[in-house]
């Protein structure tokens, strides 16, 4: 009986939450009528005016952003906040969101979040502040992701077009040759780790972002979206080249049961016993502070290809800055989100460390002729470039891909550790991201 | 692990050996020598030393030693030392005094403002918590006054509950007043220390006795100078309990300040060095594995050294305890 009744309760409790949600969906739209209007001029004015402005972010390279901006516009007092890294800040600033209270006025999102935030309608569509004007500064990668058919959801602050670091010293040693293509990289892996059984290709333990970043460069496009329209389907070609492949991997345990960021990773990138990483083009920071003991070990070459002779690669992280639309000051958010990623602000981040999604950061030729003595010398940041501009149009992520992202290891993690296939994990994931969306009021797969 | 420390062996046996001393000594009628007093009977008291327990004693003091042996070997080392070298030895070169210095002005010397703000919640907040419970546990104990067994039930009712479980509506309730992202929303939070009141009730119920208080009355004191000047010093083990586990509590809090502040000027240790610990996770972060090491032996040597000054006292409160009548 006592069973029944908590059923009961529980049940009422789903319907009075879907409720809420749906008025707060609601709600949102009403506002959002009211909103917007402000112009390019109102932006000036609120400078000259002056005022204070908070931004969260984890970015380092936006500290010296901070301060020219500062210098530039001594009326605007900006808040650097590191409110967390990732999937925590999202949490705080959803918090935030809801309450209603402590939001800041910039907050920095990554490209496969910014959707869930688009969709809530709880960013500021920066277009009605003159951002549509930089459609061609930005590379064509980052501006996708912060863009739809209506809006102009953040402006991108930097990028990761992918390229595959390996340590060269390793490949040396054994006398293998770097592969060019996913079926060499097999080959490798086998040698590699046949000549000492310490040594592993890559490490992983199952990443969505690492996984959906080589599915994309595979030529899969398993998410659709067209509004609140879902589509994923983990069953077209791309996805199976990537799970043959990758299958292999797992089956032959060619892959170092290490998590990516974790102290054993930085260790077994420094002593060798990780050859290679198929990574974002932000990775050289990480590398030269938190490997610095591997400093000339290491290079950089293009992805190796799914197809011998071909030239695709997909983007493996990169974040955005965006207005959140409970933020107090939004013209001076919007000027200060303007400067940190154009014109003067973009390029000293670059000149620290960050990779641009401008254009002419991207083709400046200060930026193509850096040296990297971490490299051996090698002038990395061009093998980065034509990544950039190799990128597989189309791709989108789900308006829910941190919900997704987090179930991940649950479905597709399973393949790493029983015998479940990767494409049975992927089918499960499918499975789950399509009962999460519908349940959220998308229509899914429908 | 600290709070793991007074409970352990040092404060509560030798006491105990002392009485068992004066008692075996007391029952041979002799003053014996230590050899003489080795060949007497085991008592409960004095019980026969057991080979298994030691060697259990002995695993847990190197299951308790070890991460601290770990740390301190490890805040000798370089970043490349640390990915280099085995973990429960010395790398190569030393650089325990660099580290420290790197870790105190790393990002223009933020880790000092964290331990500044720890103090501050250490010392407002397990502070207050204890003058709190003192005061409310010795009015409990020697106050007769409707609605005592109900103070009494929501304070038990209160010990059981977890502080993790309240997190979040004390969250929203701060949310609503404006507080979060200050430091009262830390402090306040911290005041309140359910098991310190029981504790201080139970304990003053127990080292207050009615007779000398009432004696004092008799004698025409008033209640102030009472508290203060008679029972204060006999609530002094007691207080330096509650004290110490509120400030162990306060100083490893870290739930609360995690959902309380943002803001990375208000962060206490534990929190800054959580998002030190996270720079190596984001892309285009600093790995700074050997300052996180450091800074982490940096933080646990205050709240050492506060139990090894406060240790005493315990002992003292303990052995009263256990000599009473």
């Amino acid at each position: 009986m006592s069973t029944h009744t908590t059923r009961r309760l529980l049940a009422a409790l789903a319907v009075v939450s879907t409720l809420a949600l749906t008025a707060t969906a609601c709600g949102s739209d009403a506002s959002d009528a009211g909103a917007g209007g402000s112009g390019p001029k109102d932006v000036a004015a609120a400078l000259e005016k002056g005022g204070k402005v908070t931004v969260w972010a984890w970015e380092p390279t936006l500290k010296k952003v901070v301060e020219d901006f500062e210098k530039k516009y001594p009326k605007v007092d900006v808040e650097l906040v590191n409110a967390g890294t990732g999937d925590k800040q999202y949490t705080a600033l959803q918090n935030a969101i809801a309450a209603g209270s402590g939001a800041p006025d910039v907050a920095q999102v990554e490209y496969y979040a910014l959707g869930q935030f688009a969709i809530g309608k709880s960013v500021e569509d920066l277009s009605s502040y003159g951002a549509q004007k930089y459609g061609t500064t930005f590379t064509n990668g980052p501006w996708n992701a912060v863009t739809d058919d209506q809006a102009i959801h953040a402006l991108p602050m930097d990028s990761g077009p992918m390229a595959f670091f390996y340590n060269k010293k390793v490949f040396d040693k054994h006398g293998i040759e770097v592969p060019t293509t996913w079926d060499g990289y097999v080959e490798a892996a086998r040698a590699l780790h046949k000549a000492d059984p310490k040594i592993f290709i890559t490490n992983d333990t199952g990443d969505a972002g690492a996984t959906t970043s080589l599915i994309w460069q595979a030529g899969g496009r398993p998410y659709k979206a067209d509004g609140t329209d879902i589509t994923i389907d983990f069953n077209d070609q791309g996805v199976s080249r990537y799970t043959a492949t990758w299958q292999k991997l797992l089956d032959e345990k060619l892959l170092a049961p290490t998590t990516s960021w974790s102290d054993a990773w930085y260790k077994g990138l420094a002593d060798g016993s990780i050859a290679t990483l198929s990574i974002g083009a932000w990775m050289p920071a990480n590398l030269t502070s938190g490997v610095a003991s591997a400093s000339g070990d290491w290079r950089v070459a293009p992805l190796p290809q799914w197809t011998k002779g071909d030239k695709t690669s997909a983007e493996n992280g990169g974040s955005s800055l965006a207005v959140p639309k409970a933020a107090k000051n939004k013209e001076l958010a919007y000027a200060f989100t303007e400067f940190a990623t154009t014109g003067a602000g973009a390029s000293s981040r670059v000149a620290a460390g960050a990779f641009p999604a401008t254009r002419a950061d991207l083709e400046s030729k200060a930026f193509l002729d850096t040296d990297f003595p971490y490299f051996g010398g090698q002038k990395a940041n061009r093998i980065f470039a034509q990544s950039a501009r190799d990128v597989g149009a189309d791709w989108s992520y789900l308006p829910y891909q941190v919900y997704a992202n987090s179930i991940f290891n649950d479905t597709v993690g399973k393949a790493y550790v029983s015998p479940t296939k990767l494409s049975e994990g992927l089918k499960a994931w499918q499975e789950a991201s399509v009962t999460y969306g519908n349940e959220q009021g998308f229509t899914v797969n429908k | 692990m600290t709070t793991s420390l007074p409970t352990a062996a040092p404060g509560s046996t030798e006491p105990v050996g002392r009485t068992a001393a004066a008692s075996s000594r007391a029952a041979s009628g002799t003053t014996t020598s230590k050899r003489r007093e080795r060949r007497l009977p085991h008592t409960p008291l004095h019980p026969r030393p057991s080979l298994p327990l030691t060697l259990v004693a002995g695993l847990v003091l190197v299951y308790t030693l070890l991460p601290l042996a770990w740390l301190v070997i490890n805040a000798t080392k370089d970043q490349n030392g640390l990915l280099d070298s085995f973990g429960l030895w010395f790398a190569d070169d030393t650089h325990f005094w660099d580290n420290i210095g790197r870790t105190l002005t790393y990002d223009d010397g933020v880790f000092v403002r964290w331990l500044l703000n720890t103090l501050l919640y250490v010392a407002a907040g397990a502070g207050g918590a204890t003058v709190l419970a003192v005061l409310g546990g010795y009015a409990l104990a020697t106050y007769d006054f409707p609605g005592r067994k109900a103070v009494f039930a929501v304070v038990l009712g209160a010990v059981a509950v977890p502080g993790t479980a309240l997190a979040v509506p004390t969250f929203l309730m701060f949310s609503n007043m404006g507080l979060t992202n200050t430091p009262w929303a830390v402090i306040i939070p911290s005041l309140i220390s359910p098991f310190g009141l029981y504790l201080m009730w139970v304990f003053a119920a127990e080292a207050v006795p009615t007779e000398l208080l009432e004696a004092a009355r008799i004698d025409g004191s008033g209640e102030l100078r009472t508290f203060f000047t008679i029972a204060l010093p006999l609530l002094m083990p007691g207080t330096v309990t509650v004290l110490l586990f509120s400030m162990v509590a306060t100083w490893n809090n870290y739930f609360l300040p995690l959902i309380m502040i943002k803001d990375p000027d208000w962060y206490p240790l534990t929190l800054g060095l959580n998002a030190w610990n996270a720079q190596a996770q984001t892309a285009g972060g600093q790995a700074v594995f050997d300052l996180i090491i450091t800074g982490s032996l940096l933080t646990i040597v205050p709240i050492v050294a506060v139990f090894l000054l406060l240790q005493r006292y315990w002992q003292s409160g303990l052995a009263a305890g256990s000599v009473k009548e």
